[in-house]
């Protein structure tokens, strides 16, 4: 079996959830990494739709940025702004919205504001951005993050975007009627929620992985499912593809991509 | 009729202190030419709009022009956060500024709803997210037929629309393509609107009836200024400077290099020095 490192593995089993019927709200960093993964492997017709505009595209080099010009040169077409958050993401045309952020909890509630208090913030981070109503508006949501005590908090300094509240029927009781988070794959593992509590479960160990390693970087009692399955490892297939689309990205980019 | 006219001018008639005013672009058609003549004019107490502020609201903000930023996600793309803004909002510097935040969905509705002529705008939008409680101008209205509950903002009215687009006619008529972000709708919610383009041409050569074109008649100032949206890009004519995006991140992460940067490069400067800054990306065959 070839060497992988844990982002790799991270970004295959992102881009593994995602189906060839999917239609996906992308963002930039490990959510564009992992949709254009799934395109490039098993998912050769999923339409891929970042907030600039660009409806089914299909870049031969990750965006440096959410409006690079890759992106609208290679798309089916592109629409203006109000209309990709009217008619397409508020419209119910989106699957799946991939997040990440700078924190979350364990109800999939991201944080992408502020860290400290928002009046006198320690450092203020760019917002939310598409994020508030992506959360609410596409059919399910996928999170990609990497794991640390940092980012995974037992609570937010500030809600960004509505995953699951305060768990339980919270989600529905705010008069949200799509599923909300129903994934988080990190470096490490891969968590769904549970069905009663809707706290993240694990229920797949990346290979090599022990539950110690998950339980130490996260900030709250991590839970495990009652089964907690193996993560397979990533095909050669998988990693040749996911390589080579990232030294396509450091040659275009003169080394700007990340994840 | 939009009137063709230097860029000097075209700032010195339109955008007066204490303005709102908004630069737009989505990353690509980022007006930097003419945000630098705003910083040069030396206009204060500016309200700053924009759904995705960069590097020339870290400029502005760093030069002392704004009271307050409107937006919606600031960072420097595919680089990370913007220094000056945070310098301003952490620390107060060169002064504490207002910071009214909104979600990308919130801001594209209100400049829809500014150009509708509408007094606001109504999505659903922003359940269970914390900038409720942060943003008085975030409010929920009950839908009268349904009864569900939306969310509603107020309409965006700025003074003065600035945006940069491919090229427009003699009379002024303007185009854009590509990633058109929000330009259309801004232009249309504004009061006055200065468009600087990369070129002035006879014919506009629109590649569709569809084209996103601006009218003459929407337009104040239109203004000739190629390489004007430089380090951003402008589709089919030369690529994002992703380098110069990077390097941002050192100048202003420190004060004095970032003063001493901006004298050399802003206040001394030209809108005739874009030119020069692009020649070297020019795209000369395909695109």
């Amino acid at each position: 079996m070839t060497s992988f490192t844990p982002t790799e593995m991270m970004t295959i089993a992102a881009a593994r959830a995602l189906t060839n019927d999917d239609v996906c709200f992308v963002g930039i960093g490990a959510p564009s990494a992992a949709c254009n993964l799934a395109r490039l492997t098993h998912a050769p017709d999923i339409t891929l739709i970042y907030e600039s505009g660009t409806i089914g595209t299909a870049p031969n080099v990750l965006p440096l940025s959410i409006g690079d010009g890759e992106l609208c040169e290679t798309a089916l077409c592109t629409v203006s702004v109000p209309e990709m958050f009217r008619y397409w993401l508020q419209g119910g045309r989106i699957t799946i919205g991939f997040l990440g952020g700078a924190q979350i909890d364990r109800f999939g509630n991201l944080n992408t504001t502020v860290v400290g208090s928002y009046e006198k913030p320690k450092v203020r981070l760019p917002g939310g951005g598409g994020a508030p109503e992506i959360a609410i508006s596409c059919r399910e949501i996928f999170i990609t993050m990497k794991q640390s005590n940092r980012g995974f908090v037992e609570k937010l300094d500030f809600v960004t975007s509505l995953g699951h509240g305060k768990g339980g029927t919270d989600r529905a009781d705010h008069g949200v009627t799509t599923k909300g988070p129903t994934r988080l794959i990190t470096d490490l593992a891969i968590w769904q929620p549970d069905a009663e509590t809707k706290e993240f479960t694990v229920t797949s160990l990346h290979p090599g992985v022990t539950r110690e390693m998950v339980a130490d970087t996260v900030g709250w009692k991590a839970r495990f499912a009652a089964e907690v399955g193996e993560t397979p490892a990533p095909t050669q297939e998988e990693l040749e593809v996911l390589r080579d689309l990232h030294a396509r990205t450091k040659a275009a980019h003169g080394g700007g991509s990340d994840a | 009729m939009a009137k063709i006219q230097s860029l000097h001018d075209a700032v010195a008639e339109n955008i007066h202190d204490g303005d709102s005013v908004a630069f737009e672009g989505f990353t690509h058609l980022i007006p930097h030419a003419a945000a630098h003549e705003v910083i040069r004019q030396g206009r204060k107490d500016l309200t700053v709009i924009r759904m995705t502020p960069d590097m020339i609201y870290d400029q502005l903000i760093g030069m002392g022009c704004v009271k307050k930023l409107i937006f919606s996600f600031a960072g420097n793309p595919g680089v990370g956060l913007l220094r000056r803004l945070r310098d301003a909002v952490e620390n107060g510097w060169p002064h504490p500024i207002e910071i009214e935040e909104h979600s990308h969905a919130a801001m594209a509705n209100a400049y829809e709803a500014g150009a509708s002529g509408l007094p606001c705008a109504i999505f659903r939008g922003y359940r269970g997210a914390e900038l409720t409680r942060v943003n008085p101008n975030i409010r929920f209205v009950k839908c009268p037929f349904t009864g569900e509950e939306l969310a509603a903002v107020p309409a965006l009215r700025p003074d003065v629309t600035v945006i940069h687009a491919q090229r427009a006619d003699r009379k002024g008529n303007v185009l854009l393509e590509g990633i058109v972000g929000v330009q259309k709708e801004a232009v249309l919610a504004a009061r006055r609107a200065i468009v600087t383009v990369e070129e002035i041409v006879d014919d506009l050569a629109s590649p569709s009836p569809n084209a996103c074109i601006l009218p003459s008649w929407t337009v104040t100032s239109v203004v000739k200024v190629p390489g004007g949206a430089h380090p951003s890009y402008v589709q089919g004519v030369y690529p994002r400077d992703n380098a110069a995006y990077i390097e941002w991140d050192k100048i202003a992460s420190d004060r004095d290099n970032f003063l001493t940067w901006m004298t050399q490069n802003v206040t001394n400067a030209g809108p005739d020095v874009f030119a020069g800054r692009v020649a070297p990306l020019l795209k000369t065959g395909d695109a």
